[in-house]
């Protein structure tokens, strides 16, 4: 059914992902990749995957597949104000998605229970208007099953009493090195991610589209524009200086050093 | 957005497929056209094979189509599976009112509200494919207050020029068809010009800041996008047409959808009786082929606002 739930639950499960610790390592999008090639939206279909380049594929050009998790790599600001920030891009599991109520044959909903946004792969006719409907690219289709495939937010993880409860996260959430990624109720205002969201204000992506999606971001710290009392300056005024009487200037350089073949390059690019 | 052939197709045909069924109704029930067995038989064989065509190269792009029928499962939230829907209903009373045409050679009376029921069924499935576009707000150059006029306009548009050829050749009052058609022609070029200035100028609704929250640092751009060749979002919506071939097509839409056929409307005009068929046939051809340009424009300038993710700065 894609109407959506009458009575919103009060439990909304989903990520809080931490812009400032992200390393852009993408261990959430192959963990997640691994876990649901043999889970619930199994297979994630791949094509071309040993591909040469894309002028030779055709239209099908280039190696591609299905993929839950993306991980961008932006540059911010200019200057001294610049910075890289990586960026996991997954479902958010929006309180009102529109990829659901487009959805003509019901195979999309959204779990009253949970909150969670799932598609019933033997309903869907792969028709593609939900991937239209979503603001964020969370919906990929997957050509060899003629459905659309999207992340689960590992539902047969979450509830999986075959597993550890340490590890009854999601994929991404379990494998992230740098623990930038955390899984909780946004719906509880007195979770852990609830507490994460409010000290750091979490926010949510594109608002403007209205979907208010679950999934939060925080955003990153502000650069540190002073060292504090660990003393690097100072360490750092007297490597400098140490390093300018250890290294010889170009003058200096005796003919013999190295052979004429360097002194020559060195010559050569001193010019 | 990747303008796949079987939509544009499928809207196209239809959309002059109800435009036709839609006059075809009111002109039977208002006694504008003699319900002849030829003009019944051509008319609904072209009304109803575009239509019925139409619809299944629009599951042609399914990944499953034999599942197709559970698209008319979720009309209370699902504009697709409303258009859905409407064409099947629109169906009943359209084939009742082709029945009293063909067989009783009978397109008044009670046989007339069933066409007209035909021309409100045929009026709701086209507002009801635009409404699939329409309604995404991710899509600005969907969600356009003239975006529904522009299906309308062109499904009265096209729908006019095949009836006035139908008139044209197997009588009826085709002077009114031809001017109507003319009128039409000019409406949607009115419609259409309209719609483009407007989306050539609205500012965009989103940004690459407002898309990763990260704008308030400072501008955002893409430095290493998720894969090194193209993802199935990137393929889908990613579509982009270069500016200056979007106003070659343009122009072409504008000279082959209306300006030739007007001309030629008003070259049947002037020749009238049966010496119109030839320009009028002529007419609907071009009229067809300015609307499939049409329609691959409409897909091809629409700009999905997922695409801010992948390096666009606005959409």
């Amino acid at each position: 059914m894609t109407m959506l739930p009458a009575t919103a639950g009060a439990k909304k499960l989903g990520l809080v992902i931490d812009l400032d610790i992200c390393v852009g390592c993408h261990a959430c999008a192959v963990n997640c990749k691994e876990w649901n090639s043999g889970g619930h939206s199994a297979p994630m279909t791949d094509w071309n995957a040993y591909s040469g380049t894309e002028s030779t594929d055709g239209d099908d050009a280039g190696a591609w597949g299905v993929w839950f998790n993306r991980v961008h790599t932006y540059e911010v600001g200019d200057g001294a104000e610049g910075r890289t920030v990586h960026f996991p891009r997954s479902c958010l599991h929006c309180e009102t998605p529109a990829c659901v109520t487009v959805c003509p044959t019901g195979a999309s909903y959204k779990r009253e229970e949970d909150g969670i946004v799932l598609v019933n792969e033997d309903l869907c006719i792969g028709c593609k208007l939900c991937s239209w409907a979503c603001a964020y690219g969370a919906r990929e289709y997957d050509h060899e099953d003629g459905v659309m495939k999207k992340c689960t937010l590992c539902i047969d993880r979450i509830y999986n009493e075959n597993l550890e409860e340490v590890d009854r996260v999601p994929a991404c959430v379990s494998t992230c090195p740098a623990s930038a990624r955390h899984f909780g109720d946004l719906g509880d205002a007195d979770s852990a991610v609830s507490r994460l969201v409010a000290e750091r204000g979490g926010y949510d992506l594109m608002p403007e589209m209205g979907f208010k999606p679950t999934n939060k971001y925080l955003p990153p710290r502000p650069g540190k524009t002073a060292c504090g009392s660990t003393g690097a300056p100072s360490r750092l005024e007297q490597l400098v200086a140490e390093a300018a009487d250890a290294v010889p200037t170009g003058a200096a350089i005796p003919a013999t050093t190295g052979g004429k073949l360097l002194a020559w390059v060195d010559a050569v690019l001193s010019r | 957005m990747h303008p796949a052939a079987s939509v544009i197709f499928f809207t196209t045909a239809s959309g002059a497929g109800y435009g036709l069924l839609f006059l075809m109704g009111i002109a039977g029930a208002a006694g504008l056209v003699p319900p002849t067995l030829a003009f019944g038989l051509v008319g609904f064989t072209l009304a109803f094979g575009l239509i019925t065509t139409g619809l299944l190269a629009s599951t042609f792009h399914l990944g499953r189509p034999e599942r197709a029928w559970r698209a008319l499962s979720q009309w209370r939230s699902s504009w697709l599976s409303r258009e859905g829907v409407a064409a099947l209903v629109t169906y009943a009373p359209a084939g009742l009112f082709a029945l009293g045409w063909v067989v009783f050679g009978e397109a008044r009376g009670v046989w007339g509200v069933f066409g007209l029921l035909g021309s409100l069924g045929a009026v709701a499935t086209v507002i009801c494919t635009g409404m699939i576009y329409a309604s995404l707000p991710t899509i600005r150059q969907w969600r356009q207050p003239l975006t529904i006029p522009g299906y309308l306009a062109i499904g009265l548009y096209t729908g006019a020029l095949w009836m006035a050829l139908l008139t044209a050749a197997f009588g009826g009052t085709a002077s009114v068809f031809l001017w109507l058609a003319v009128l039409a022609g000019l409406a949607t070029a009115a419609v259409k010009s309209l719609y483009w200035r407007t989306i050539d100028t609205e500012a965009p609704v989103t940004t690459s800041g407002t898309a990763t929250g990260l704008g308030s640092l400072g501008r955002v751009r893409l430095l290493d996008a998720p894969t090194t060749s193209q993802n199935y979002v990137m393929r889908e919506m990613g579509y982009r047409v270069a500016r200056k071939h979007a106003m070659k097509l343009r122009a072409i839409a504008a000279v082959a959808g209306v300006a030739v056929p007007v001309l030629l409307l008003l070259i049947a005009a002037v020749v009238g009786g049966s010496g119109a068929v030839v320009p009028v046939f002529l007419a609907a051809l071009s009229g067809s082929a300015g609307a499939v340009v049409e329609r691959w424009l409409f897909f091809a300038e629409a700009t999905h606002v997922v695409t801010t993710y992948y390096g666009a700065e606005a959409a």
